[in-house]
């Protein structure tokens, strides 16, 4: 086994991405991710990359969309505000069917927000964000040791499915250091043969593009489109299931709500309460199956998460409606406390749910 | 029986959709004679617009990326950046390039990016129907200023080559016409030069060619080119704005 | 056993060092750890926390809401976190900076003075380490054994002359009966 090492999550990202592989990274300063670009700022030029501070976080994504275009791997990250400015060339990316990673380490929104964790950017980054029918993959790490790994399995997905992939972090996640062991030197294995590399008059060229000026063409291209989103959807969704074996009751949370989830379940579990979780690893493709395995064997579901309430719709459209959801949440930067989620789950069992 | 004019290797046989007497298709083809003439069209990777020239992806032989609007020198940085020994051009109008883009532009000039921008300004968006340009003149009657550009309320416009060559960054800014024999000869040559120093490593190399939109400017081709003679040309003077090689500056 | 610390003080005062070296001297005794510091404008002169847990088994959440170890360098953050300390837990005060005692009194409170301390031993900046070797006599939250290890981590090789220095200030800490 590697050596553990002890990084902050945004690190951990960075690192990751060097070891998949990345050497192309556009970023603009923004907290609290900014240690992702510090880092590549300070390991690209050592090994031949390209860390690049971009004019805007709009000019670092079509840089992005720039490589990508050429088969290479590439990421970009930012928080909250900035990743709202990179949704036109998500969508950009998402249209012209590129692989790239794009990080968004949360914070508190809207508008400027604040600077402290959150997962008000839930429904961006699962349900489009940009403009058009599109779909990102969505990995929520819980662990700096995720924040490493999905980063590495983030890059392969995008390239086996040809689509922008996203890690959706948050402040806490990002800041935190925690013992790693970063995974292998690898690299992408999928043939790119769209990419623009120049012809060497040995090919007809290639065209990286997402206009289609022929309705009908258009429709056809998002058709397909959503035929590979619909396999993604029964093939790539993740979720990790905690204490769930006799569950009377069921947290869903992800990112750092599920690791505050998890002290509440075990400090339940000793007062004899039957409830488990369940942790969304990935949120596009949603782990629908296993709520919906879930609705079958719990009374009741408690979503946690610091957000208004995001989450919870995509689990009420798993459970179809067959149990009570209720929603367990802090917003604008505010954690939950063990204590707040263990009161959710005792008045599910108080209202004999 | 000699050959004695063909259309160059580097554009494809598909027929263009510009509108009679507009002039891109002969910056189209000044752009493709430079690639030919330098032999790079193998390795060249062309960056297209939004704006009249976004089907540009069709006209040019060399692999092709369509970009956002404004958006092209952040692709093309991207693009060089991954493939530092391929040639990589933007081909960009006046909106696209001087207003939604010019964050991009100034940028990309002033990190020196080792690309080639061709600046098409007629003064005109033409594609969503001829709107105000950052480039429209002083009066210039367009549909978003239909009493003529009202320089207290809409402001000047903006010159980029004189702008852009105030930076220490760029390699070489230069302006162009394609209205007359004598500027489009001149015009394939300035073209030519701001690929070469792409190949020889020099760095940015931004061409502005001060074009005609008939259409939009609601006249007949010619008049449109004695537009361009009287009215943009004295506003948007010709020549060579900065070269640094030829002023001796080094890197 | 699970240690969940809690350090505070001011900006400047090495607060996220000690946990760093406490959450590396946790894993170089195969230890679960977390740290997690507070991060924003604070850093900037404010206050600065951060969130240590030292465990023998998988780490749960790493913010620490609830510590059973607090140090407290300054009297904004024993204002602040006093309360928090579960019965039973431990409190260190740096009681040249902190201008009163503790007043719970179902917590272990160690008011020591570490900045004065610090200034007499000729390492000013070091209050931090000398606040760390008295929380691990106290606490066994870590071993004392192997400090330079956990150092050598912390202390970037560039500043390997600054190694000596804190471990005579940890060691000095540890010695205040």
């Amino acid at each position: 086994m590697a050596e553990k090492v002890l990084m902050k999550g945004n690190e951990a990202i960075a690192e990751a991405a060097i070891r998949a592989g990345c050497r192309h990274y556009f970023g603009y300063p923004i907290t609290p991710q900014t240690e992702v670009a510090a880092y590549m700022a300070k390991r690209m030029p050592k090994i031949g990359g390209t860390f690049l501070q971009a004019e805007s976080e709009i000019s670092a994504i079509n840089m992005v969309y720039g490589v990508a275009g050429t088969g290479k791997r590439v990421m970009t990250s930012s928080s909250s505000p900035g990743v709202s400015l990179k949704q036109e060339g998500i969508s950009y990316i998402a249209g012209a069917d590129l692989p790239a990673l794009i990080v968004n380490v949360q914070r508190g929104g809207p508008g400027l927000g604040g600077i402290q964790p959150s997962q008000s950017d839930y429904f961006q980054a699962t349900k489009g964000g940009g403009h058009g029918d599109y779909h990102l993959i969505v990995l929520t790490p819980d662990s700096v040791q995720e924040m490493a790994d999905l980063t590495a399995l983030a890059f392969d997905l995008a390239d086996k499915y040809r689509m922008p992939a996203m890690l959706l972090a948050d402040g806490t996640m990002g800041q935190m250091m925690e013992p790693v062991e970063l995974p292998p030197e690898s690299g992408c294995t999928v043939e790119k043969p769209w990419a623009v590399t120049g012809t060497n008059m040995a090919r007809k060229h290639n065209i990286i593009n997402s206009l289609y000026l022929d309705p009908e063409e258009l429709e056809k291209t998002n058709f397909e489109r959503f035929e590979r989103y619909r396999y993604i959807e029964e093939h790539e969704a993740r979720c990790e299931r905690y204490m769930m074996d006799d569950a009377e009751y069921c947290v869903v949370a992800f990112g750092i709500a599920a690791r505050v989830s998890k002290n509440a379940v075990s400090a339940l579990r000793k007062q004899g309460i039957k409830v488990g979780l369940i942790r969304p690893i990935t949120i596009w493709p949603f782990p629908k199956q296993a709520i919906a395995e879930a609705a079958e064997q719990v009374r009741a579901f408690v979503s946690v998460e610091l957000s208004m309430g995001q989450m919870i719709e995509d689990i009420r459209l798993a459970e179809q409606c067959r149990r009570p959801v209720t929603l367990c949440n802090r917003a604008g930067g505010m954690i939950p406390t063990p204590e707040q989620i263990m009161e959710a789950v005792k008045r599910l069992e108080g209202g004999n749910a | 029986m000699a050959v004695v004019f063909e259309k160059p290797k580097s554009l494809t046989d598909v027929q263009l959709h510009y509108c009679p007497g507009c002039t891109h298709g002969i910056i189209h083809r000044l752009v493709a004679e430079a690639i030919d003439a330098l032999g790079i069209e193998g390795r060249t990777i062309g960056v297209a617009p939004v704006g009249c020239a976004v089907l540009a992806y069709n006209y040019f032989a060399c692999d092709m990326v369509e970009a956002a609007h404004g958006r092209a020198p952040a692709v093309a940085t991207g693009l060089k950046r991954s493939l530092p020994e391929n040639i990589i051009f933007t081909y960009q109008g006046d909106g696209d390039l001087a207003s939604i883009g010019m964050a991009e532009t100034v940028h990309a000039a002033t990190r020196n990016e080792n690309i080639t921008v061709i600046f098409v300004n007629n003064a005109i968006y033409g594609m969503t129907g001829g709107q105000m340009a950052p480039t429209s003149l002083p009066g210039q009657v367009t549909q978003t200023s239909p009493y003529g550009r009202d320089v207290k309320t809409a402001g000047y416009p903006i010159r980029v080559c004189e702008m852009l060559s105030t930076l220490e960054g760029p390699e070489y800014i230069a302006r162009v016409a394609v209205n007359n024999v004598k500027n489009v000869r001149n015009a394939k040559k300035i073209i030519q030069k701001a690929f070469e120093n792409q190949v020889a490593g020099k760095g940015f190399s931004l061409v502005e060619v001060v074009s005609s939109c008939p259409t939009n400017w609601g006249m007949t081709p010619d008049k449109a080119l004695q537009w361009v003679e009287e009215k943009m040309i004295p506003y948007y003077p010709l020549g060579v704005y900065k070269d640094k090689s030829a002023s001796g500056e080094v890197e | 056993m699970t240690a969940n610390i809690l350090l505070a003080g001011f900006g400047g005062q090495g607060i996220l060092f000690a946990g760093k070296f406490l959450a590396y001297k946790g894993l170089l005794e195969d230890k679960h750890i977390s740290w997690l510091p507070s991060y924003g404008p604070e850093m900037r002169g404010g206050t600065a926390n951060c969130s240590v847990i030292i465990s023998d088994d998988p780490i749960g959440s790493p913010i620490v809401s609830s510590p059973d170890i607090l140090v407290a360098m300054n009297l904004p953050s024993l204002d602040k976190y006093e309360k928090a300390v579960v019965p039973g837990g431990k409190i260190f005060v740096d009681s040249t900076l902190v201008g009163r005692a503790v007043a719970r009194t179902d917590v272990e409170s160690y008011c020591i003075p570490a900045t004065q301390l610090a200034v007499d031993m000729g390492i000013p900046t070091l209050a931090n380490m000398i606040m760390v070797g008295q929380l691990i006599r106290r606490t066994r939250a870590v071993s004392f054994e192997g400090l330079e290890a956990a150092l050598r981590k912390v202390v970037s090789a560039k500043h390997a002359d600054l190694l000596e220095v804190n471990l005579s200030a940890i060691r000095a800490g540890y010695d205040l009966a």
